[in-house]
């Protein structure tokens, strides 16, 4: 083949009515300077042109970036009525081009652009809105209709299943929810002391991290916690199996999805997270009682006496409830965009993020609705 | 086609831990033509071509592409001799969250310095070689398995490879489109000069399309032949001649009955 460092791209009338363009030079993906497209200006200034041809005597090495030109080209011929005659290219390209036009556009292939107009996006999203609610309380009558099926012992409920996963979600969260709960209970204690000290009243941090833990801290700080941890662990294996088709062949045995999975994570979420609760509430309490005795002038005799006296049953038997519920919360999330996921690798990434922002939303909100509640009942 | 090997494999000894795979493979393709790895499911076709293709370091041995060794080059080398490779996994692989155009058009514009206009010209080129004009806009989930495979076909060749892999090409197709399939395959090998290396057990593919075949016997460890399939019905290796006849002494379903054992 003859090696022409420059590539050119001539065009010229030789005879009336026919153009010809000479190709010379390599004409590949690593070429640089390749000339503009000159045929598909000639196409358009030059009136009368009949025929395209091609003179590719000095052409070097070429590749598809030289298919794809002429290929263009091609189709420019076909939309402006003028004869495209490819005989004078290489055979590899004419093949190529062969190829490319042997299986036609199918005339559905190609979509219209959705309805972009302001109304039709809020019908769509109303619908979409409207359709996620379904499903969201869709799923709440599966678990309903699940969890009685399994008080009657008819549900496909595997107990060594539901082991394993109390196993992970209460044994394995001690590390890291002792580590959060102490840092809290140190955090509630430095606040109440810049404050309460002022007034000489340092022994009354112990009831300040007391009754924060026991409330409100203790069981909100384990839900966040267990939702980053296990919501979204719940989601991204759920999701996972939905893509793996692995949902569908439970479904085909007849093996109900929420029994057989969801389940007996919710069921370990709910049982775990009050014990996880009492757990978070004994390490915040100790983290202030470091605070105290390090730094005030307590010891910690007067702080665990105060701390005895400030819970009440009451605000201890609150901070469990909601921990239950909280827990309810994270696992109906999590296996509610788990089950939900699309069938790619994006989804679930999709689903496992929704997963946490919705369950850490709910828990937050839930806690709000607690709060009036309580305080309207006195409690 | 007489020139020297484009692939040597040397000896290749293939281990997972100390668990020996295959040991002392010795092959040698021809630039241009149609290599086909066959053998029993489970022999370990995937993981010659896994290591062919420098995705497992070999035991032992080496893999030589146009007489420089592969395997005993640094990291940068290899990376640069992958862009000479195209590689059609066995679902096609697509990446799920681009569009079919996104997916052939990454490799481009990660490794070339073209406009983005040429770029979308190229693409839409490879996407109509493989017959699926018209649908660069669509998502991998959206197309069928067929298509998806054909996609991967198309962001295979997306850099004009020298050597094409296939692996199982036509494993989840129905005859007709397994048989497109191989023409495509064999449309492509003749119009852009390229070498194709293919593992499959589909009898009638390896027919079909192969110039020079493998048989990987899993109960050896070794490879038991090598030479154009319809050579190799003749084959004194009783194994090698069940595996191309099925196991069917008197009905083979190919070109002629094989000599009686």
């Amino acid at each position: 083949m003859p090696q022409n460092p420059v590539s050119e791209l001539t065009v010229e009338q030789s005879i009336p009515g026919v153009l010809t363009a000479r190709l010379s030079g390599d004409w590949n993906k690593r070429t640089a300077g390749i000339p503009g497209d000159r045929v598909g200006q000639a196409l358009k200034d030059t009136p009368g042109i009949r025929a395209l041809e091609f003179d590719t005597r000095g052409l070097g090495r070429w590749d598809s970036r030289l298919v794809a030109q002429i290929r263009h080209w091609n189709l420019e011929c076909q939309s402006a009525q003028v004869e495209f005659r490819p005989t004078g290219l290489p055979d590899g390209v004419q093949d190529l081009l062969r190829l490319a036009s042997a299986v036609p556009e199918s005339a559905d292939a190609r979509r219209t652009g959705p309805q972009s107009g302001f109304l039709a996006r809020v019908g769509t999203a109303a619908l979409t809105a409207r359709s996620e609610g379904l499903v969201f309380f869709t799923f709440l009558g599966e678990i309903a209709q699940a969890l009685t099926a399994l008080l009657r012992g008819r549900a496909q409920f595997r107990f060594q299943d539901f082991l394993l996963v109390l196993q992970e979600t209460g044994p394995n969260a001690l590390g890291i929810v002792a580590l959060i709960n102490f840092l809290i209970g140190l955090i509630l204690a430095f606040v109440g002391a810049t404050s309460l000290a002022q007034f000489g009243a340092s022994i009354y941090v112990a009831d300040m991290v007391a009754i924060g833990t026991v409330r409100e801290m203790g069981c909100i700080m384990t839900a966040i916690i267990l939702c980053g941890r296990t919501g979204a662990a719940f989601a991204a294996r759920l999701g996972t199996m939905k893509v793996n088709e692995e949902i569908a062949a439970l479904t085909t045995f007849g093996i109900s999805p929420v029994e057989f999975l969801v389940l007996p994570r919710m069921l370990a979420l709910v049982a775990m997270m009050p014990l996880l609760v009492v757990f978070a509430d004994l390490i915040s309490i100790s983290g202030g009682l470091f605070v105290s005795v390090s730094l005030l002038d307590v010891t910690s005799t007067e702080y665990l006496s105060r701390t005895i006296s400030a819970i009440k049953l009451k605000s201890f038997l609150l901070g469990i409830s909601k921990g239950a519920f909280f827990g309810f919360l994270v696992a109906y999330t999590g296996c509610l965009y788990g089950m939900q996921c699309g069938r790619n690798a994006e989804a679930v990434g999709r689903a496992t993020t929704q997963a946490v922002v919705a369950g850490i939303t709910a828990i937050i909100a839930a806690d709000g609705v607690f709060a009036v509640i309580s305080n309207a009942l006195g409690i | 086609m007489n020139a020297a090997p484009q692939i040597e494999i040397c000896d290749l000894t293939m281990a997972y831990g100390s668990y020996v795979v295959m040991r002392s493979i010795r092959a040698a393709v021809a630039k241009g033509s149609v290599f086909v790895i066959m053998g029993g499911s489970g022999c370990g076709k995937s993981t010659l071509l896994r290591h062919m293709i420098g995705m497992i370091r070999p035991a032992t041995g080496d893999i030589r592409y146009d007489g420089a060794s592969f395997w005993s080059q640094n990291d940068e080398g290899r990376q640069a001799k992958l862009r000479d490779f195209g590689v059609l996994f066995q679902g096609g692989a697509l990446w799920s969250s681009m569009t079919l155009a996104e997916n052939v058009a990454l490799p481009l514009e990660e490794f070339t310095a073209l406009p983005p206009g040429e770029v979308r010209e190229i693409v839409r080129l490879k996407l109509a070689l493989v017959g699926l004009a018209g649908f660069e806009d669509y998502y991998p989930s959206e197309i069928s398995g067929g298509m998806c495979k054909r996609a991967g076909l198309a962001r295979a060749m997306a850099l004009d490879p020298e050597i094409l892999f296939f692996d199982e090409p036509s494993a989840g197709l129905d005859p007709i489109s397994s048989r497109n399939l191989d023409r495509l395959i064999l449309e492509l090998r003749d119009s852009l000069g390229a070498t194709v290396v293919i593992v499959t057990h589909e009898l009638a593919s390896i027919f079909a399309i192969a110039d020079d075949a493998v048989y990987l016997d899993a109960e050896s460890k070794t490879m038991r032949a090598q030479g154009r399939p319809k050579d190799l019905l003749q084959s004194p290796d009783p194994r090698v001649r069940a595996f191309l006849t099925r196991g069917e002494p008197a009905s083979s379903p190919t070109s002629g009955p094989p000599s009686p054992p």
